[in-house]
């Protein structure tokens, strides 16, 4: 039951202030900047425009200041902040063929053509403290260039094994059509490809990356290996109406996971790889793994397997994977329940009352005085 | 276009400065942000999805001879998408030599700190060495 | 860009988009929940040659990119227009526009020709801008239903003979159907699906 409260108004300013207070932290401090927040935690950035679906960096920074660094609340001014804007058409699909590669690796083949660009890894980072970032530093770090500028002209991997028919082809499906927008239209279950890719890309890292690891685990029980990563800068192409033909207008930098599966083979389809898919804004690794591995567990259904653990299951996956809802339905509990509760409190007080009559009632019939008080 | 979505508003500032100013139009649709849904490919090659929105800023404009220009960049900068949109009619009907180098010369500064990241990029590939193990 | 340079001048759109096109939206949905009465659209716009400034409204104020709309041979020249405007695609056939402008002079005009929703959502049916030439002077209608205290009298103008016969048979596949707005110089009146057309046989 819903019943407004009145009051508290005076309160809940004065919450405001604190909060405005307590963010800001010790004044003798400098304050952070959002360029700041944008240029040197831009990995929070990235995850932040992920999960709250809007490519804008420096909005997300803003976000990520303005909720003291707490990644779900920031992801939800993004998405409240995108409520606002109009939407001004679709952009082509992203070509990640044509990426500016600033990283790629595979698991599966040493010498593959392109080679193994390391890039900007912690992978290779001892996790030991580095004692020298607690001040700040004169000389600003720079990274020796090669001579000659990497070709990205490289394959993806999944299209070399592809060459060999070994691999579960993707295709578009007959005339190319536009995809589901569950911003849009309501989610229907089975969901298709599509519903299951947009939600997984705006879904929690944090819920994709458990459920990636439940499928490696005892809940799946599967071993993928990273076909590729891939990271860097792709253009976006849009075609304006009024123009009819497609403008660049500008670069996102993306993350791209292709994980590949093996598979053994069904009634209808031969044994081959299969592929998950996982695509995320900016240098976000560990989502477009774990959307990856989710993908291809949730691709069960179209390749005859049972959905026997829950990565498997669209209808679980899809309606827990978004943190805003998942964070508005669990914290909605915080907010007054005054009159359901005094609904239950009645009800287990009536409830106890009539357990109470009954016992003394039963006593009585079987003529054994009940105990005296104790 | 693609060199005028990608500059900075200060650089594009420093054009219309050389031009002594933006010369007159009317704005036919006003600096306007707003989003768009960025598609992809399941694969990279197949079934297309919505990833998100990415912001983006928009705005056309038409110069006193007719010559209509548009700017469409990501981001949110509107004052740059009015400026956009008046270089982009400028750069069709202008034959100003100056204006044209102006923006090539953005669009070359523009692909040398690209090949800079490629650069930085390859500095991290692989050379991959096989060691011998046991005796012949 | 060079192919726009050579375009004709387009007239101007909304001045404040956001105000303008709230007002608008206010003034639809007026017309909307009280079926049979006139509102009218205040903004100034050019719209194309031959369209009326209340069509070209609604139609500035509800459409953009994610609803394409189908224009009536008569109106074809709105399409620049509205493609700048609205960012809006225009398709070649009626069957999946989400809005029309449609004349209702016409005797081709066939309302079973756009979408009239599905069984589990009808509200994803077509709105039909209806273009005729005035609120009064034409034959007298009675409407009631939902929106409509006992009935009420309206007589547009400028309709084909059979244009109040097709809007009763809209009406009888109630839920599903398409939504009219008529629209003549710079009034409105909306003539929702719901609405029942009494007198239709006389009047036709």
């Amino acid at each position: 039951m819903y019943v407004a409260v009145k009051g508290g108004e005076a309160a809940i300013l004065a919450t405001h202030d604190l909060v405005a207070e307590m963010r800001r932290g010790d004044t003798s401090v400098p304050e952070v900047s959002t360029a700041q927040i944008r240029e040197q935690m831009s990995l929070a950035v990235a995850r932040v425009m992920n999960e709250g679906s809007l490519a804008d960096a420096d909005l997300a920074a803003l976000a990520l200041k303005q909720a003291q660094g707490d990644a779900i609340e920031a992801a939800f001014l993004m998405r409240a902040y995108r409520t606002t804007l109009p939407r001004l058409g679709s952009s082509q699909p992203l070509d990640t063929a044509a990426m500016a590669i600033r990283r790629r690796v595979s698991a599966t083949y040493k010498d593959l053509p392109g080679g193994q660009v390391l890039g900007p890894t912690y992978d290779y980072t001892h996790r030991l403290f580095d004692f020298g970032l607690t001040g700040t530093s004169d000389a600003p770090p720079s990274a020796m260039p090669s001579d000659v500028a990497l070709d990205t002209r490289m394959p993806r991997v999944p299209d070399i094994l592809g060459a060999e028919g070994l691999m579960e082809p993707e295709t578009p499906p007959e005339g190319d059509p536009r995809p589901f927008d569950l911003t849009r239209d309501p989610v229907e279950f089975p969901a298709d490809r599509d519903v299951r890719l947009q939600a997984l890309a705006r879904g929690d890292e944090g819920f994709l990356l458990g459920l990636a690891y439940s499928v490696q685990r005892g809940f799946g029980g599967n071993h993928p290996f990273a076909g590729e990563i891939r990271m860097g800068e792709v253009p976006v192409e849009f075609v304006p109406e009024e123009l009819g033909f497609a403008v660049d207008i500008g670069d996102l930098t993306v993350t791209e996971c292709q994980m590949v599966n093996q598979f053994k083979g069904s009634k209808h389809v031969a044994p081959q790889f299969t592929r998950g898919y996982g695509l995320a804004f900016g240098h976000a690794e560990r989502k477009a793994m774990s959307m990856s591995i989710v993908d291809r567990a949730l691709k069960g259904r179209e390749l005859g397997e049972a959905a026997s653990y829950p990565a498997q299951q669209d209808e679980f996956v899809l309606y827990h994977s978004d943190n805003v809802e998942a964070a508005g339905f669990v914290e909605h509990l915080k907010l007054p329940h005054y009159v359901d509760f005094q609904g239950e409190l009645e009800l287990i007080r009536r409830l106890r009352r009539e357990l109470e009559e009954r016992i003394a009632r039963e006593a009585v019939e079987s003529g054994v005085l009940p105990k005296a008080a104790e | 276009m693609a060199v005028l979505a990608r500059a900075r508003k200060t650089e594009l500032d420093e054009i219309v400065a050389r031009l002594g100013g933006l010369p007159d139009h009317v704005v036919l649709k006003p600096a306007e942000t707003g989003t768009v849904m960025v598609e992809a490919r399941a694969g990279g090659t197949g079934r297309r999805f919505n990833m998100g929105e990415a912001t983006m800023t928009r705005c056309v404009v038409r110069l006193a001879d007719g010559t209509m220009g548009f700017a469409y960049a990501l981001g949110t900068d509107r004052p740059k998408a009015l400026v956009s949109a008046v270089l982009d009619a400028l750069l069709q009907s202008s034959s100003d030599a100056g204006l044209h180098d102006d923006i090539a010369a953005l669009a070359r500064a523009q692909t040398e700190a690209r090949q800079l990241a490629l650069r930085k990029a390859a500095a991290t590939k692989v050379d991959f060495f096989t060691l011998v193990r046991g005796h012949d | 860009m060079q192919s726009m340079s050579s375009q004709p001048q387009l007239g101007k759109g909304f001045d404040e988009p956001v105000l303008a096109s709230q007002r608008c939206f206010r003034q639809i949905l007026a017309a909307m929940s009280e079926p049979g009465s006139v509102h009218r659209l205040g903004e100034d716009v050019e719209s194309p040659t031959g369209v009326s400034a209340a069509a070209m409204l609604v139609l500035l104020t509800l459409v953009d990119h994610e609803t394409p709309v189908w224009l009536a041979p008569r109106f074809a020249s709105a399409a620049t227009y509205l493609r700048f405007h609205c960012g809006a695609p225009v398709l070649e056939a009626p069957s999946a526009a989400t809005f029309a402008l449609v004349d209702g002079a016409s005797v081709d005009l066939d309302l079973g020709a756009f979408n009239p929703g599905d069984d589990r959502y009808p509200d994803r049916s077509a709105t039909l801008v209806v273009g005729c030439a005035a609120f009064e002077g034409g034959r007298d209608v009675s409407l009631s239903g939902p929106g409509i205290r006992g009935d009420i009298t309206v007589s547009p103008a400028g309709l084909d003979a059979a244009f109040w016969q097709k809007v009763a048979a809209n009406n009888a596949r109630y839920p599903l159907g398409v939504d009219l707005i008529l629209a003549a110089g710079n009034e409105i009146m909306c003539i929702p699906r719901s609405t029942r057309i009494a007198r239709a046989a006389e009047a036709c």
